[in-house]
């Protein structure tokens, strides 16, 4: 994967997988460093799980034997002196469950590469799994850009926020958001 | 800015056909979107495929939907076309490629038989 903007791809569709209602995203550019936090309400991992997910031959799922997306995310990480940090509660331990997952990584490190189209990233998540309260936002030095998906959907009611036309408006919606920082 | 009034009209405009549109849906496209899939490319894949049908006014007929892997990751980015009983599964998928198959299968019924996985795996 060349964009970072991929592997927050992936690694929020494990909150999706895991059943989540509210998932939020957070970048934050601070200096030399990226870091990004999804956080999820999903049914959470067991000790164990957690324990086993920098091993690229354990997965969940059924149709293959290998689970590389946390692998790759900490392979990236690390290579640009950063980390990966996954605290997790499963749903037989609290009602309070879900998944925290931080990667941190150098911006300006040789082997970082480009955030690439978060834009794209934010659309697909909401096409898949309108129903979710997706909430994201991106920290900059600049200024931050941000969506919630339960702000929408108070004035969409019943209108799924994964209709086309919709689509095309949160992404230029924060397309605009974007271009307003980088004029500042 | 796009504002939320702008977003309130589109939504007035929409609200009508929304339960139509689920209701009549004939033709069901479900791209993969697992870590296999999007290290291959699926997220332009899938954007080209909303996009297209959306453009080409088939939004009430053909849905997008998203899977995640089916286990043939070699083959990602893969995608499944449902049309009535008929399946067609497509791999090595481009967003090019997705707009051929829309302008070929989805609008025309003609297999792009080049890009299925019988002929990937001949």
């Amino acid at each position: 994967m060349d964009e970072l903007s991929l592997y927050v791809l992936d690694i929020t569709m494990n909150s999706v997988r895991a059943g989540a209602t509210e998932i939020s995203i957070t970048l934050c550019e601070e200096g030399d460093w990226l870091d990004f936090t999804v956080s999820d309400n999903g049914c959470g991992m067991t000790e164990e799980q957690v324990q086993r997910l920098s091993d690229p031959f354990f997965t969940t799922r059924k149709t293959r034997k290998v689970g590389l997306g946390i692998p790759f995310l900490t392979m990236l990480a690390e290579m640009t002196g950063g980390y990966v940090r996954i605290t997790s509660v499963h749903e037989s331990v609290s009602e309070k469950h879900g998944t925290v997952t931080c990667a941190r990584f150098g911006k300006n490190h040789i082997d970082f590469i480009p955030l690439g189209d978060m834009i794209e990233t934010v659309k697909v998540l909401i096409q898949g799994s309108p129903n979710v309260n997706f909430t994201y936002l991106h920290q900059t030095e600049a200024g931050n850009v941000s969506l919630s998906c339960a702000e929408l959907r108070e004035i969409l009611e019943d209108v799924p926020l994964n209709e086309p036309e919709i689509l095309a408006w949160i992404g230029d919606n924060l397309r605009e958001q974007y271009l307003a920082l980088s004029q500042k | 800015m796009k504002s939320l009034e702008e977003l309130k009209a589109i939504k007035a405009k929409m609200q009508d056909k929304v339960n139509l549109r689920t209701s009549s849906a004939q033709t069901r496209i479900v791209v993969g979107m697992a870590t296999c899939g999007i290290a291959a490319g699926a997220r332009p894949v899938l954007g080209a495929f909303v996009e297209g049908i959306n453009e080409a006014g088939l939004g009430d007929e053909v849905i997008v939907t998203q899977t995640g892997c089916i286990g043939i990751c070699q083959y990602e980015p893969v995608v499944e076309v449902y049309k009535g009983d008929e399946k067609v599964t497509y791999v090595k998928m481009s967003a090019d490629r997705a707009k051929e198959v829309i302008e070929k299968h989805i609008k025309g019924g003609q297999v792009v038989a080049e890009y299925t996985i019988g002929e990937a795996t001949k």
